[in-house]
């Protein structure tokens, strides 16, 4: 289509298929009355159903609900939930703290970053076998291409304290042996007998799960939105129940700063009134990166690059939530 | 009072707090890189010049400080049309707090589609390929990354305007500006090859394709152009927001829908 034919028929209207609300008279939601058709249903159904526009079985329902229970740790000291906690002790709102603690769930190195690599991982792989590939040549791909696995790295020592419960769960609703749940363990084996000796972690079994129950890598990243959030309200109601400011306190002490010593402002001033005297803009400081306009030859093409100063996104266990 | 282990405290290149005597939570001073904050900076120093503190050790020359000051000044308000502006006047006229208007305009303004995830993309474009148009063909005959991340997939070449007929003389302007205070290499080559680059991408030049070429001629790495793309445009969402509170929601649009799969017209049939 020529542009901007496109934007010009959009504008001024909404197209929709998913549904809308007809002030004082009805609400539609994919195709049904809310109100009439979809009155009796569950929370977590209508939920799913929202993102897929499919139903699922009371069994995998209750899968899906206590995936989200398993794993909502009211611990302040996670990363997402100090969030809420914080939000709580600066008297901020509810709203406000526990949607940063979910914004911020969506790390590269736990929560849904790892969800969506896992999910991915597990259903190319399962492809590839199917197609006849060999586990250990998709394992040694993926090392290669990520330097890790997600869902995988935790050390032999430290079990994943969730996944006894939830295989117990799965097994008495019968999800407990589909392929990508097989495929994950046999995943974990091949890690623990080579050189890796890495661990399953909860990503992994939750993603293979749910892969058996028949969502995609998407539709997996949109249903785990709230996976943590039962944990994260009653971190935000104690902080705010205690005094305020008191949660985490930080004294100037507390603060180790190793930057350039104290200094006068005004000879800040002059450097930056001297003309440049190189190609770049930055003053000659050993620390200030240096402009490079030459192409990167190992960088990939391909709109999404890696920049060569970017760091990698590590695999191992971290604190915080690292291990969730 | 407890004694804080070593572990449990912040390491930082930034800044640096004196305690008041008489309370280790209270601050005396406070240092920037170095630079009292409040006993020299404050009433001397440019807000671009504590900005640039902010992210590096030292400040650059005038010429890079006109020049991020220039694209702020650009970037300050994307303008009502715009997802991440529209976004926030819906926290603003519906009553919702200062901040999740601000988070609104972020959380959308983040995004791949003019948005800040966009100039990180174009960013490690210019990285990848330089001032060299051939890396810049390779690129665009490449397409996307097939890496999944938490991203949606890109849609189109980033830093070029998926919709755009040709290229909008904003754009022409804010890329001339840029150039001349300072003569870098990235926006240079860009004003010199955009028709080229135009060409290869079929598509026209977009305001995120410029910030992104500034970013990368200020040295700021792609994460640093994100944050600072975010940080940029929030001025026009906050104002925005604010004044479609004021205007009123019956002034402001809730738009027609068209519903295509409705329970009504089906059991009409």
């Amino acid at each position: 289509m020529k542009r901007p034919e496109l934007l010009r028929e959009n504008a001024g209207r909404l197209k929709t298929r998913v549904g809308a609300c007809f002030p004082g008279s009805r609400a539609v939601f994919r195709g049904h009355d809310l109100h009439a058709d979809l009155k009796d249903m569950d929370w977590v159904e209508l939920y799913v159903f929202g993102i897929t526009g499919r139903r699922f079985t009371p069994e995998q329902l209750r899968l899906m609900h206590a995936l989200w229970t398993y794993t909502s740790y009211p611990d302040a000291r996670l990363w997402n939930n100090r969030v809420a906690a914080l939000a709580g002790t600066a008297r901020s709102t509810g709203n406000l703290g526990i949607a940063a603690a979910l914004a911020v769930s969506e790390s590269s190195v736990y929560g849904r970053g790892v969800d969506v690599r896992v999910g991915d991982f597990l259903r190319r792989t399962w492809q590839k076998l199917e197609a006849g590939g060999e586990l250990a040549d998709c394992v040694h791909d993926e090392l290669k291409t990520y330097r890790g696995i997600a869902g995988y790295g935790r050390p032999l020592a430290s079990g994943d304290e969730r996944i006894v419960p939830v295989m117990t769960l799965a097994g008495e609703l019968g999800l407990d042996n589909g392929p990508h749940v097989r495929l994950a363990f046999a995943v974990e084996q091949f890690l623990l007998t080579g050189r890796w000796r890495w661990k399953m972690n909860y990503a992994a079994l939750a993603a293979a799960l749910i892969a058996d129950v028949g969502l995609s890598t998407r539709e997996y990243y949109l249903y785990s939105f709230p996976a943590f959030l039962a944990g994260m309200q009653p971190c935000f109601v104690e902080a705010s129940q205690r005094p305020e400011g008191t949660l985490f306190p930080t004294s100037c002490a507390d603060i180790l700063y190793e930057g350039p010593q104290k200094r006068r402002w005004q000879a800040a001033i002059d450097s930056t009134t001297a003309k440049p005297t190189v190609d770049h803009l930055w003053n000659l400081q050993s620390s200030t990166p240096q402009l490079n306009t030459a192409p990167h030859s190992e960088a990939r093409h391909g709109y999404q690059t890696q920049h060569p100063l970017s760091p990698v996104p590590g695999q191992a266990d971290q604190p915080g939530r690292a291990h969730l | 009072m407890t004694q804080v282990e070593h572990s449990e405290r912040i390491h930082t290149r930034i800044w640096r707090e004196d305690a008041e005597p008489d309370n280790p939570f209270a601050t005396r001073a406070a240092y920037c890189r170095g630079y009292d904050v409040f006993g020299q900076m404050v009433g001397n120093a440019r807000w671009i010049e504590m900005l640039f503190l902010l992210f590096r050790e030292e400040l650059p020359n005038a010429d890079a400080l006109d020049m991020l000051e220039a694209l702020a000044v650009a970037l300050a308000n994307p303008g009502p049309r715009d997802t991440s502006i529209h976004a926030a006047m819906c926290g603003g006229v519906g009553g919702s707090t200062a901040a999740a208007s601000l988070i609104a305009a972020l959380s959308v303004g983040a995004g791949r589609y003019g948005g800040a995830h966009e100039v990180f993309d174009a960013m490690n474009v210019w990285s990848t390929c330089g001032t060299d148009l051939a890396f810049w063909a390779a690129q665009a005959a490449a397409g996307p990354s097939d890496m999944v991340e938490i991203w949606p997939a890109s849609e189109h070449p980033p830093g070029f305007d998926p919709h755009g007929v040709s290229t909008a003389t904003v754009v022409c302007q804010l890329l001339g500006t840029l150039a001349r205070i300072a003569a870098t290499p990235c926006l240079t080559w860009l004003t010199e090859h955009r028709p080229d680059l135009e060409k290869l991408m079929d598509l026209p030049l977009a305001i995120s394709g410029v910030a992104a070429a500034a970013f990368t001629d200020l040295g700021f790495t792609p994460k640093e152009g994100e944050m600072l793309y975010l940080l940029l445009r929030l001025p026009g969402a906050a104002a925005h927001a604010l004044e479609q509170e004021e205007v009123g929601y019956k002034r402001f649009p809730f738009y027609s829908v068209e519903l295509e799969d409705d329970p009504a017209h089906k059991e009409a049939a």
